[in-house]
């Protein structure tokens, strides 16, 4: 177990490097958009004293890589800072955006995964049927589509047509958690439909490749009934894949969801990037940007240590 | 869908020069339709509207999107506001009056105005206020127009008293400004961020970006008025969300409706769209300080050679009218209908053209659909208008990103817009003075500038009309502003929201104050 957790470590000082580069490149990033927060609060209104007296309250007067330093010294203490643009501490202003985000992300996720990993291995053990083709051109639909064009399907059909669901994922407004799902059920199923494909692919393609091998037929030859032989025996040897490109997918369910938030008007982290990036209100970018980041790493890393749990052979360099 | 959409028809012109009266020919209104019932309380109105962002805060200071100046008006009370016949009237002060030479002017405090807190509003309370956005640090959007005061000074409790450098006889509009709301004093200035104010509803929640809730005051000072025992705006960004939303039922009224989809909107009986002239125009400024545009002949030319009704039709699907190359609406007071509308004409346009010793014309029009909605599209528009004239218009397209900061008053020839100014002195004073910050054309012209100082201070009406008439007509013939086209103000509601038979349209909803004087139908 030893070489397992340097292995660990090893992943974790680079996670933590990444991030350092990731916020370094944001902020250059930030500086390169023309204007800054004071011109784009001000609009087409800034005069230049207004726009000089803006800049000198919010200590953007001062050179670049002071107020990185600076930034950076804050966020080693566990500060995040204030947000320029609204003064209000970047901890409150993203806490409720977290929340709402993880929840669309989970919600979606209780469903996609089990969906995809039942369709994928259904697929798999019907491979060349009816079904299995009938499931892969719906999953290659799906996920071809633009989320939006996706959303707007859904909408119109399960929304306008029918009245079933609302159109505005008022999640502020609901009571209680039941209430709570209803309201996001569409931008939920909208998410589930495009990440499903990708699991489902995966796992079917995964499945098949074991069951090419020597051990399944000997298994088939022994008699073992055909979901032992799916379950017991060729799952836990294509997991490590899967869960891969599960955690790729968990990833996107949580960062890259704004434009559903968007058409769903959900008050998520999406949301609060695009307005803290179009107001150029850096310290809010950095935080949404580095949690973002370390949703990625996070889960690549956990992604990577369950594999090599569920295959010891990955532990040995070949 | 022309039955449940409510057409304003041109208000008698006429009719705001003399300045008498209520103006306009009021609306058009379809049987059945609201203006009917008598205001009641009670019920919810629910907004959607395109702008918000999660920087917003309560510091006047910073308004500048619909979702704060709707709140601020809901939440706090101006000086004065506009009424629905364009003229000022007092508000939250009781009464006005300017010395002679229109200089000084006394504002007196009403008695029974009181803060949600239970205080009393104060001649302090409204010097914090105002000077919140005065002075050397300040990063207020309405500076430039209060670098006018001199002085002010608190007369006891409820008079507060305006020197100003110079006379001007508009200057109670300058308090109906959004960023102009009464706080409360707190000695040497006023807490920004603090939700207590005078008018007819209080914060219950505010969530930047997303969401605010407002509950009616039962005490509110302004009788009459604040109708609804709850309000919700939400920030709903994306148009076609916004119009669903409308069609589902959650949210009862919403702004920026997509021209292009408008029809669906008419589909359903419960929805109706309302559209009335408004002081919005869209601009094309010519720098007249760089070659070629230095020349009026070659801007007389340009002026000539853009199609305008196309631009109206295809681009603004009707919901505009043609522009006369001068900022002054039909809306407005001062409005000038004696000057003749210029049209397409490229035979004149190679007149001028020739005039200007030219035989043909290359120049470039700098655009972003961040200049207006749908200003690529004109600027294409105007490329093949402009063909037949031997002018050759290069379209450079631009990020709409920091467009307003790269673009707008650095580029010679490039597109803007104005959401207009109350008055025509204000609107003059800001994009027409020499010297003004936003004077998008570089223009000096010593006849207007000289009419401008003189008109500000002059009390007398007629001579005002006069003078602001010829104003519009210096601007048209020589000014650096191609004006193509004024947009209207175009929103969406449930029938179940009732509106005044008269709306103030300065801006669209009610000028903005619809929170307190609409009413469940």
């Amino acid at each position: 177990m030893h070489r397992l957790q340097k292995l660990i470590l090893g992943r974790l000082i680079f996670g933590v490097l990444t991030l350092f580069i990731i916020s370094a490149f944001m902020f250059i990033g930030i500086e390169i958009l023309p204007g800054d927060l004071a011109q784009q609060i001000l609009g087409q209104s800034a005069t230049p004293s207004t726009v000089a007296a803006f800049r000198a309250e919010l200590g953007l007067d001062q050179p670049p890589h002071i107020r990185y330093i600076d930034w950076l010294g804050g966020v080693l203490q566990g500060d995040f800072g204030n947000s320029l643009a609204s003064g209000r501490a970047v901890a409150d202003l993203l806490s409720t955006r977290l929340y709402n985000t993880i929840f669309l992300a989970t919600y979606a996720a209780v469903i996609a995964i089990p969906v995809a990993l039942t369709l994928g291995l259904l697929t798999a053990l019907w491979r060349h049927t009816v079904f299995d083709r009938g499931m892969n051109l719906g999953a290659l639909a799906a996920v071809s589509m633009p989320e939006f064009f996706v959303a707007y399907v859904l909408i119109l059909f399960l929304s306008i047509r029918f009245g079933w669901f609302p159109t505005l994922a008022r999640i502020d407004a609901a009571e209680g958690l039941g209430d709570a799902l209803y309201r996001t059920f569409l931008p939920a199923l909208t998410l589930v439909l495009v990440v499903v494909a990708h699991m489902m692919r995966m796992t079917r393609a995964a499945i098949i490749n074991v069951l090419a091998s020597p051990y399944i037929e000997m298994a088939q030859l022994k008699g073992v009934p055909w979901w032992r032989i799916i379950v017991l025996h060729a799952l836990p040897n294509a997991l490590a894949p899967i869960i891969n490109v599960m955690a790729l997918n968990l990833a996107y369910l949580i960062v890259g969801v704004v434009v559903v938030e968007v058409v769903f008007s959900y008050p998520g982290l999406g949301q609060l990037l695009v307005d803290a990036v179009t107001s150029r209100d850096f310290p809010v970018v950095q935080a949404v940007g580095l949690f973002f980041a370390t949703v990625y790493i996070t889960l690549n890393v956990l992604a990577d240590i369950i594999s090599l749990i569920s295959n010891p052979r990955l532990r040995h360099g070949r | 869908m022309t039955t449940n959409r409510i057409l304003k028809t041109g208000p008698s012109r006429r009719g705001f020069i003399a300045g008498t009266a209520a103006v306009g020919a009021g609306l058009m209104l379809p049987a059945g339709a609201f203006g009917q019932t008598a205001p009641k309380k009670g019920g919810t109105l629910r907004v959607g509207l395109s702008k918000g962002s999660s920087s917003d805060s309560m510091d006047p200071a910073t308004f500048n999107n619909d979702f704060m100046f709707a709140t601020g008006y809901a939440v706090f009370n101006t000086l004065t506001e506009i009424a629905p016949d364009g003229t000022a009237k007092p508000n939250l002060a009781e009464s006005y009056e300017a010395s002679a030479d229109a200089a000084t002017w006394t504002f007196r405090l009403r008695e029974d105005a009181d803060f949600s807190d239970g205080k009393k509003v104060t001649a302090e309370d409204v010097i914090s206020s105002i000077r919140h956005h005065m002075g050397e640090d300040s990063k207020s959007g309405i500076k430039p127009l209060l670098a006018q005061i001199t002085g002010i000074r608190a007369d006891g409790d409820k008079v507060v008293i305006f020197e100003l450098e110079g006379g001007n006889a508009d200057f109670p509009f300058v308090f109906n400004d959004y960023h102009l709301g009464i706080r409360q004093s707190t000695g040497d200035g006023i807490d920004p961020h603090s939700l207590i104010g005078t008018g007819g509803f209080t914060i219950e929640t505010f969530e930047p970006g997303v969401r605010v809730e407002l509950k009616r005051r039962d005490d509110y000072w302004k009788k009459g008025y604040a109708h609804f025992d709850k309000v919700e705006i939400l920030k709903v960004g994306d148009v076609a969300a916004r119009m669903n939303a409308l069609m589902n039922g959650e949210v009862d009224v919403i702004d920026r409706p997509d021209y292009k989809t408008i029809d669906l909107l008419g589909r359903n009986p419960n929805v109706q769209v309302v559209t009335h002239d408004s002081p919005v125009h869209y601009i094309m400024p010519m720098h007249t300080d760089t070659a070629p545009y230095d020349d009026v002949n070659v801007r007389q030319a340009l002026k000539y050679g853009i199609d305008r009704e196309q631009m109206v039709q295809s681009v603004l699907y009707g919901y505009g009218s043609v522009g006369n190359d001068q900022p002054i609406a039909s809306t407005m007071l001062y409005y000038n209908d004696d000057l003749e509308q210029i049209a397409y004409d490229p035979e004149r346009a190679k007149h001028h053209l020739s005039k200007a010793g030219l035989s043909s014309l290359d120049v470039t029009l700098s655009t972003a659909d961040t200049a207006f909605n749908g200003a690529v599209d004109t600027s294409v528009l105007f490329k093949e208008s402009a063909k037949a004239a031997n002018i050759n218009i290069n379209v450079d397209r631009q990020p709409d990103d920091g467009y307003f900061s790269n673009v707008w008053l650095k580029k010679p020839f490039c597109g803007s817009y104005w959401g207009g100014r109350p008055t025509a002195d204000l609107m003059f004073t800001a994009a027409y003075a020499e010297g003004a910050d936003w004077n998008e054309t570089k223009w000096k012209n010593e006849r207007f500038n000289v009419l401008l100082l003189q008109a500000r201070p002059e009390l007398n009406h007629e001579r005002r009309a006069e003078m602001y008439g010829e104003m519009q007509k210096i601007v048209k013939e020589d000014g650096g502003a191609l004006i193509p086209a004024f947009g209207n103000a175009v929103w969406a509601m449930s029938k179940n929201i009732a509106m005044p038979e008269q709306l103030s349209e300065m801006w669209g909803f009610d000028s903005w104050r619809f929170i307190e004087r609409w009413w469940t139908a």
